[in-house]
C-alpha cells in the first residue's frame, strides 16, 4: 500500500460518517478494516428505523475491529471510540469534548439527521474534521458536507457510480466542491493513511 | 458556495443576556448545539437574517417574546414513547407505589403538548388507579400548556401513537388494544375524553428558575434535560431530587444518564434500559 497517496495531514481530530439506504454493507466493511488502534473518535450517523432501539449497534459491532457504542446525552468523547447516533435522537458534538442528543423535529425526514451531526461537528472541530458521506436515498448530509468544507475540513463522498443508491453522494457533489470521490476500497485506504498520519503527529 | 449564517458563542451570549435582563428567563446554560440551532431556526422563520436583528426585535417588542419561547422550546413528543418503558411502569413501578401509599402523585416536568400525560392517565385508568392519582404537569411554554389542556392530538400522529400503545400493552393471541375508545374525531384532530384529565393540573413552571413546589412519588422528566448543559443539568436534577419523596422514582429519557451528574449517588438505578431511578438519600 502506498502511504501518501492522499497526502493526509496528521492535524485531524475526528471523523464523521453519514449514510442511509445501501450504506450498511459499506460501513460494515469500513469498520472491519479500520486499524484496531485508530486514534480518532469516529461518529456515525446512519438512517435507521426510528422506533427500533435494539439490534443495530450490535449488528455493526459484529465485524468491526472495535466496539461501536450508542452514546448517552453528555457522554464525554474518547479517542478511538466509534459512536453511533441512537434511534429517534439527533446526535451533536459539543464544545468541551462531549456528545449531546436531541429530540428536535425530524430533518430531511430523518432523526437522527446527518446534517445535524455534521454541522455541529464542523462547528466544533473546524478544519480538523474529516467528513465521509456514503450511499443513500435522500439529500441528507449535503448541507452538512458544505458546512464541513466551509470550516476547512476534509470532505469525501463515496463514488456515486459504486453507491447502491447514489442520491445522497450526488446531492453533496452538486452542492459542494468535495475534496475526494472514492470507492469503498479508497475510503479504507484513506482511513489507514489517516491513521498513520495522526499517530505520527501525536505528541 | 452560498453564504451561511454563522452564529458564534458571543452572539448567543448577547442574546441570552438580553433575555435575562429584560424578561427574567435564563437560557445561558442551555446546551450549545441545540440552542444555536433553535436560534437559527427562529431567525430563518421570521426572516431576521442576523442575530442582531433578533436581539433588536426582542428588545423592542415584548409581545414577541412568548412566540419566541414557543419556537425555542422543543415540542416534539409522542404517546407511549418507548413502549417498553410504559410496560415497566405498568408492571413494576406503579404497583409498587400504590402498594406502599395507596395513592400516587406524579409530576410531568416539561410536559409539552401533553402526549405523555395522556399516556399516563390512560394507563392509570386501565389499571383502575386514576382515582388514586394526583398529577401535575408543567412546562415553560404557556401556548403549549393551553394546547395540552384541550387533550387534542393531530390525527396524523395517531398512527404512531396507536402503534406505540399496542407495542406497550398488546398481548400475544389477544386482539390488539385500541386507543380509539378514548377519543373522537373532530376534523383533523383526535379529541380525547376530558374526564381522563380530571386529576391533572396543568401549570406554567420554569425548571431552570422556578421553585420546588411539592413532593411526588414519581417524576417524569424525559428528554428535557438534554437541552441543558451539564451545569444546568446538575442544578435541575437537584430540584427534581428535592421534589421526590424518599424512595420516589425518577424517569429520564432512554438515552439520558445520571452518571455525569454530581448528585448521582443519591439515586439508585431501578431499570437501566428504561432509565428509571429511585431516590435513596435526602
Amino acid at each position: 500500500m502506498i502511504f501518501n497517496k492522499y497526502k493526509v495531514s496528521g492535524k485531524y481530530k475526528a471523523v464523521v460518517v453519514g449514510g442511509s439506504a445501501g450504506s450498511f454493507q459499506v460501513i460494515t466493511r469500513i469498520l472491519s478494516e479500520l486499524p484496531k488502534d485508530f486514534p480518532l473518535p469516529m461518529f456515525l450517523c446512519l438512517h435507521r428505523l426510528k422506533h427500533v432501539r435494539h439490534g443495530f449497534v450490535e449488528a455493526l459491532s459484529v465485524k468491526s475491529s472495535k466496539p461501536v457504542v450508542e452514546p448517552c446525552d453528555k457522554e464525554p468523547i474518547k479517542r478511538g471510540y466509534i459512536y453511533l447516533a441512537p434511534a429517534n435522537y439527533h446526535m451533536s458534538i459539543e464544545l468541551g469534548n462531549s456528545i449531546a442528543l436531541s429530540t428536535e423535529e425530524m430533518e430531511n425526514n430523518s432523526r437522527p439527521c446527518i446534517d445535524y451531526t455534521f454541522e455541529t461537528a464542523a462547528y466544533v472541530y473546524r478544519d480538523k474534521l474529516v467528513g465521509i458521506l456514503l450511499s443513500g436515498a435522500n439529500k441528507d448530509g449535503a448541507y452538512g458536507m458544505m458546512r464541513i468544507k466551509q470550516k476547512g475540513g476534509l470532505t469525501i463522498v463515496q463514488d456515486p457510480e459504486e453507491s447502491t443508491i447514489s442520491t445522497m453522494p450526488s446531492a453533496a457533489l452538486a452542492q459542494t466542491e468535495v475534496d475526494l470521490v472514492l470507492k469503498v476500497d479508497g475510503i479504507i485506504e484513506f482511513l489507514s493513511e489517516l491513521d498513520r498520519a495522526c499517530k505520527m503527529a501525536l505528541p | 458556495m452560498s453564504t451561511e449564517l454563522d452564529i458564534e458563542i458571543a452572539d448567543i451570549r448577547r442574546l441570552t443576556e438580553l433575555i435575562k435582563d429584560k424578561y427574567g428567563y435564563d437560557f445561558r446554560d442551555y446546551a450549545m448545539s441545540s440552542f444555536r440551532r433553535r436560534i437559527k431556526r427562529v431567525i430563518e422563520l421570521y426572516k431576521f437574517k442576523t442575530v442582531d436583528k433578533l436581539i433588536q426585535v426582542l428588545d423592542t417588542t415584548p409581545s414577541f417574546f412568548e412566540e419566541f419561547i414557543s419556537e425555542i422550546t422543543v415540542n416534539v413528543t409522542e404517546m407511549f414513547r418507548d413502549p417498553t418503558f410504559w410496560r415497566v411502569l405498568k408492571e413494576q413501578i406503579i404497583p409498587n407505589i400504590i402498594m406502599n401509599h395507596d395513592r400516587i402523585s406524579i409530576w410531568h416536568a416539561g410536559c409539552s403538548s401533553g402526549e405523555e400525560v395522556l399516556s399516563m392517565v390512560i394507563l392509570l385508568y386501565e389499571m383502575g388507579f386514576l382515582d388514586k392519582a394526583k398529577i401535575t404537569a408543567t412546562d415553560i411554554d404557556t401556548a403549549i400548556i393551553n394546547k395540552a389542556k384541550t387533550a387534542t392530538i393531530a390525527q396524523k400522529n395517531m398512527e404512531l401513537n396507536q402503534k406505540n400503545y399496542q407495542a406497550a400493552f398488546g398481548v400475544e393471541g389477544a386482539p390488539p388494544p385500541n386507543l380509539r375508545k378514548y377519543f373522537r374525531d373532530v376534523g383533523q384532530e383526535a379529541v380525547f375524553d376530558k374526564s381522563l384529565l380530571q386529576n391533572v393540573t396543568y401549570r406554567k413552571h420554569d425548571l431552570v428558575q422556578g421553585p420546588v413546589f411539592s413532593k411526588f412519588d414519581l417524576v417524569l422528566c424525559r428528554n428535557v434535560m438534554i437541552y441543558f448543559n451539564q451545569n444546568l443539568q446538575n442544578a435541575v436534577l437537584a430540584k427534581l431530587h428535592e421534589s421526590l419523596f424518599k424512595y420516589g422514582y425518577l424517569a429520564i429519557g432512554s438515552k439520558e444518564s445520571l452518571i455525569w451528574c454530581d448528585i448521582a449517588n443519591k439515586f439508585i438505578v431501578v431499570n437501566n434500559e428504561e432509565k428509571i431511578y429511585k431516590k435513596i438519600k435526602d
